[in-house]
């Protein structure tokens, strides 16, 4: 009984300082939207509740209706997108003849680097008139391309920059799972005959599943939520066309200073969020991933 | 098999021509002297006369080396920060058995996945009301909210992989439970905690949102806000000096990593998966 309440008494002391930060620098934050975006609250100003007005506003809103779209968009196509080149660059790493663990590295790039650093690099290349893919396409005898001056190539190149960013963390990821295979199953499977595609499919496709599900789940969080990549190379525009919920939020809440419809827009990322993290964990119980 | 191997490369060397290029573009980029980059025609592949000028404009007529110092004040004294506090929350829901910690090893993992972007509008009231704005205070108070989490669930996972016996040992010979940590766990899970760290230093060195809404004079602010609001100004871009900032600025984090690569990868299998 006494060593129970000691080992209480501790386990609480321990966990007290990061409950301290989180609580009052996550969960009051999060409680605190939930509040300001019933209010009409503006920066330096406490304002009143106002009920679901922000949230009629914002769907009656047809920039707010695009960034919706825009949200939803991005995240699907380049979710996929980043699923597949990821998956092939694994499969590929995974059967090299040599040990490639410079290339894994040098492949992680994007991921690791801060983005905003790398989106820079991206932000000169589309650049329309210095910018190297124009300068290509120019040299072809192609005619110039609005990277981020027209909705569909801004939206084109957000997606771009997206997959190039996020692909690796598939990638990895996958290379990590087809590692953890044991060896012993392929060679089942080519005493029963089958061929490479049949390999996959049958075989080392069901047991990346539960990787894969992570994965993707991870990365709809990550792509819905990010801000850098739309604010560094399009800042929302042209004309609102290509804002996503953290940059539309970013516009409202502190560029315009609407606190209540800032939080109310950002809040619009928190299902996803659920939705997410209950998948996770459940896969995670299931599965033994390593 | 021939043919499939060939196939291979070839996407590889497409794979790597996509990864590297912007950061080819951005060297190339800064090593130019405006003629040639301002002129049309010219090669963006290769640089003819190259100079270093962007860089010393850049260092001279800029605050970067403020915002390199800022970055730097942050991000160590965050990592400490948030790694003190983590690897004592890791150890109590990882190895001692009290009221509530099922439920806030769950909680951890959710808090882990509420991106910064859900926050920093209801954030930027807190800060204000603190009257942190401009101020490094207000990003060395904020960023280990998404360093804990991360680095919690990550070496909870670590000290669980441990042998328990050598701690009870330790126990029965008396130690308390902060000595074995110290003197024993946190010797054992030096790997993970150098991941951890690692983790840590690349969240905090490229944070945005935060420090764009927290900080507004030039003086306080990070690398990342620093070159993206003060060498892009409206329509006008300073090309030169800019992909020299973003280069400058990516360079810790390249040294830091290819000295730590497996460090790096175990962290991101053991994060994300498990």
């Amino acid at each position: 009984m006494r060593r129970k309440l000691r080992e209480n008494l501790i386990g609480f002391s321990f966990i007290l300082p990061s409950l301290i930060i989180i609580f009052s620098l996550v969960t009051i934050p999060l409680i605190m939207s939930f509040y300001l975006c019933f209010t009409d609250s503006q920066i330096g100003k406490l304002g009143r509740f106002i009920g679901i007005s922000n949230f009629k506003l914002l769907l009656e809103n047809s920039v707010f209706q695009i960034t919706i779209y825009n949200s939803l968009l991005f995240t699907f196509i380049s979710v996929i997108l980043k699923l597949l080149i990821g998956l092939g660059t694994a499969l590929i790493l995974y059967n090299l003849k040599f040990s490639g663990k410079s290339l894994r590295a040098i492949i992680l790039l994007p991921w690791v680097i801060p983005s905003v650093f790398g989106i820079l690099g991206w932000l000169w290349i589309l650049d329309p008139l210095y910018g190297s893919l124009n300068w290509i396409f120019q040299y072809f005898g192609f005619s110039k391309i609005p990277w981020l001056s027209s909705i569909f190539w801004a939206r084109f190149s957000i997606i771009l920059v997206n997959t190039w960013r996020g692909f690796p963390f598939f990638a990895i990821g996958f290379l990590g799972a087809l590692v953890g295979i044991p060896k012993e199953i392929y060679e089942a499977a080519s005493i029963d005959g089958t061929n490479s595609f049949q390999k996959f499919w049958f075989v080392t496709f069901p047991l990346l599943k539960p990787t894969l599900l992570v994965l993707t789940l991870f990365s709809i969080v990550m792509t819905i939520s990010d801000f850098s990549i739309v604010y560094i190379l399009t800042r929302g525009g042209p004309v609102n066309s290509t804002h996503v919920f953290a940059t539309l939020a970013y516009q409202f809440g502190l560029s315009g200073g609407q606190i209540g419809i800032g939080a109310a827009i950002s809040l619009f990322m928190f299902p996803f969020l659920i939705f997410s993290a209950i998948f996770i964990l459940r896969i995670i119980s299931k599965e033994e991933i390593y | 098999m021939r043919r499939s191997s060939f196939l291979n490369i070839i996407f590889i060397v497409i794979i790597l021509i996509f990864v590297l290029y912007p950061f080819y573009a951005m060297f190339i980029a800064s090593l130019k002297s405006p003629q040639e980059l301002y002129n049309i025609k010219a090669n963006p592949f290769c640089v003819q006369k190259p100079t270093l000028n962007n860089y010393i404009t850049l260092l001279r007529k800029t605050n970067f080396l403020h915002w390199f110092l800022n970055s730097t004040i942050v991000t160590i004294s965050t990592t400490i920060i948030s790694i003190t506090v983590s690897v004592l929350a890791a150890y109590a829901l990882a190895r001692l058995n009290f009221i509530g910690s099922k439920v806030l090893g769950v909680g951890i993992f959710i808090v882990y996945l509420v991106p910064q972007t859900l926050l920093f509008v209801s954030l930027s009231r807190v800060i204000n009301s603190l009257n942190l704005s401009n101020s490094l205070w207000s990003l060395i108070f904020t960023y280990p909210t998404f360093q804990i989490p991360f680095s919690t669930w990550l070496l909870m996972g670590y000290f669980r992989s441990l042998p328990r016996e050598v701690e009870e040992a330790a126990e029965v010979d008396g130690a308390s439970k902060l000595k074995t940590l110290l003197k024993i766990v946190i010797p054992m899970a030096f790997p993970a905690i150098i991941t951890v760290t690692l983790f840590c230093f690349v969240l905090s060195w490229g944070e945005m949102i935060y420090a764009l809404t927290f900080i507004s004079e030039s003086l306080k602010q990070t690398l990342s806000v620093g070159t993206t609001t003060e060498l892009i100004r409206g329509d006008m871009f300073y090309w030169g000096p800019l992909m020299a900032g973003g280069l400058l600025s990516a360079l810790p984090v390249v040294l830091a990593f290819s000295f730590l690569v497996d460090y790096y990868v175990s962290g991101l299998s053991a994060g994300a998966i498990k």
